[in-house]
């Protein structure tokens, strides 16, 4: 009988390549869901395009934890064979779509941190990494132009754009703290010149979105009291869902070939 | 094919319009000479191609919904971004060939109300449910094939814009119909339980397939003018038994069997299909197949929830230009 959730050796490194990885394949799947349904069909193209490009980087950085822990697993079985409470990404990507709004805000939080992330990874002494972040820098540069342009739009359009694009930062904004924490796995990482310390990145990122969010007549919240957990395993309630549907044929028809 | 059900009543009046133009026009047609945009046209002509281009466009989008309901749930990433990247490229059909449409002067916005209000009709195959993955394998298998076989000649239609975009169409549908012939090939190599699955989706697909390609010729109203201005090159019929005869030999290979136990084979090697259920057609057509209601919600509600960001992107734009114009003035 084939077990029902893998077991993977977190190493610092293995670790930090599912984190990642989490972050864009849950936030990857997130944006597929609008696929056919969005509000023209230039983002029913756009966000399918971006989902494409985060399930792209998950890949290659599933593939790459698996090579690093070194035993049987592989992109599959780390997707679609671990339960919620192994799961690494952070809070803010596993949030629902809500509206159109909230789903661009989400975008233009992620993609305004993921541009300077992996621009700043490039120079990462992990050449397998560096490789990665070099594509990923190039997609999320792209993202997070769409999302900027979108988020001016919603912002400066009409009321009830401007009203629900303030409630979607309102309401995202605790999510966004996780981003930049470190903890001790990613510490010895970080001393060895592997990964960046995202902490040094919150000023330029706080620069970009004061930047837009001023262009789009909109206000960044004040509050600084954050979310955390994402990172171990304690998610909201809203990735048990998702990962039900997205691992559904694996769970219902185990250890067969697709 | 996507057009199955051109639903309005064709009205030739070219009679009224100048017989010499008239003629030349269709010696143009006669020589295969492209007609494009800015040339003159019979207006049943432009109706006709804005009704069938249309519609087309309207089967690429919501022929996005049944496949779409499994991209959450693709067994495989590698199969996800596959679907993924398939549905877009669906996506992209219907813009561009709304785009073709729009030349013939009836905007993206009408064309896409009539469709919302239910005037305008999209391919019924799309009003049948994905229950599996394998429903994903046979509908680029057949579903797709089926398309291919009828846009091919379509390459050659005489009206310009068309017959390009149904060039560019018919290589992304030729690689999207291999992509699913191999989610069959890797279920009907696999454990019981996925071949079983196989069959149950050709079992429901095999007969709503063939009806794609429209009436019997016997009964097509909408033939004789299509034929005479080049957009029809093959009849109905022609069109079914060609991909009849492609599809068999594929359904072997795979080792399922075609849900039709009074088809044979004949001294000139054609397959024949036995008699299609025509009244099942004509209810889907009317409204009453197994998804129909769902898939105009869908696309309703997708165009309804996304008014206000449409408003605000024009909104936006509007106080944009003000804006530019007022430091132009500066």
């Amino acid at each position: 009988m084939p077990v029902a959730n893998i077991q993977v050796s977190e190493t610092p490194l293995v670790l930090y390549a599912l984190r990642r990885a989490d972050d864009a394949l849950i936030l990857g799947h997130r944006l597929s869901e609008w696929c056919g349904h969005a509000p023209m069909l230039e983002e029913d193209m756009a966000l399918s395009n971006i989902a494409l490009d985060l399930i792209g980087q998950a890949r290659e950085l599933y593939t790459y934890a698996a090579k690093a822990e070194g035993k049987d697993n592989d992109e599959d079985k780390l997707a679609y064979l671990r339960d919620v409470r192994q799961y690494r990404n952070l809070l803010l990507v596993e949030q629902p779509n809500g509206d159109f709004a909230q789903t661009l805000v989400r975008q233009f939080f992620y993609s305004a941190f993921a541009d300077l992330y992996w621009r700043a990874m490039m120079a990462s002494r992990d050449t397998t990494l560096a490789a990665i972040a070099a594509k990923s820098e190039k997609e999320s540069a792209y993202h997070l132009r769409h999302a900027s342009e979108w988020i001016i739009r919603l912002g400066d359009g009409t009321d009830e754009s401007h009203a629900r694009a303030q409630a979607a930062i309102d309401h995202l904004w605790a999510f966004t703290g996780e981003m930049f924490a470190v903890d001790e796995a990613e510490r010895a990482l970080i001393h060895a010149g592997i990964a960046v310390d995202p902490g040094t990145l919150r000023g330029r990122w706080l620069t970009t979105l004061s930047d837009v969010a001023g262009e789009a007549t909109l206000a960044l919240p004040q509050n600084d009291w954050m979310q955390q957990g994402g990172r171990v395993g304690r998610h909201s309630e809203h990735l048990g869902h998702l990962l039900s549907e997205l691992q559904s044929m694996q769970r219902t028809f185990p250890g067969q070939t697709w | 094919m996507y057009t199955q059900a051109l639903n309005t009543a064709e009205t030739d009046d070219r009679g009224l319009e100048d017989a010499g133009r008239a003629a030349q026009f269709q010696a143009r047609i006669d020589a295969e000479e492209r007609i494009e945009p800015n040339d003159w046209m019979p207006s049943a002509y432009r109706k006709t191609l804005t009704r069938q281009i249309s519609q087309h466009a309207h089967s690429e989008i919501v022929g996005m919904l049944p496949e779409g309901n499994w991209i959450t749930r693709a067994p495989t990433l590698r199969r996800k971004v596959a679907l993924l990247a398939k549905v877009q490229d669906e996506c992209g059909h219907g813009l561009y060939l709304y785009a073709a449409a729009e030349t013939l002067g009836t905007s993206r916005e009408e064309l896409v109300d009539a469709m919302l209000a239910g005037k305008a009709k999209y391919s019924s195959i799309f009003n049948y449910p994905t229950l599996t993955w394998a429903d994903i394998g046979t509908i680029g298998w057949l579903v797709d094939g089926a398309a291919i076989m009828n846009q091919i000649p379509l390459c050659r239609c005489s009206y310009g814009p068309y017959a390009r975009a149904m060039i560019r169409v018919c290589k992304e549908e030729s690689f999207h119909q291999r992509q699913g012939y191999e989610i069959m090939l890797t279920l009907c190599r696999g454990s019981d339980e996925q071949k079983a699955m196989a069959q149950d989706a050709l079992n429901r697909w095999w007969w709503p397939v063939l009806m794609m390609f429209g009436p019997p010729d016997a009964t097509s109203q909408h033939s004789d003018t299509s034929t005479k201005w080049k957009i029809k090159r093959f009849s109905n019929d022609e069109l079914r038994q060609k991909f009849v005869d492609a599809t068999v030999p594929q359904a072997q290979y795979l080792g399922l069997t075609i849900p039709d136990p009074g088809m044979t084979q004949d001294a000139d090697g054609h397959w024949r299909y036995s008699e299609i259920d025509w009244t099942e057609f004509k209810q889907v057509l009317a409204g009453n197949g197994p998804c129909n209601r769902d898939r105009v919600a869908a696309r309703r509600k997708a165009h309804e929830e996304g008014a206000w960001v449409r408003e605000a992107a024009a909104s936006y734009a509007a106080k944009r230009a003000q804006r530019q114009t007022a430091q132009a003035a500066e």
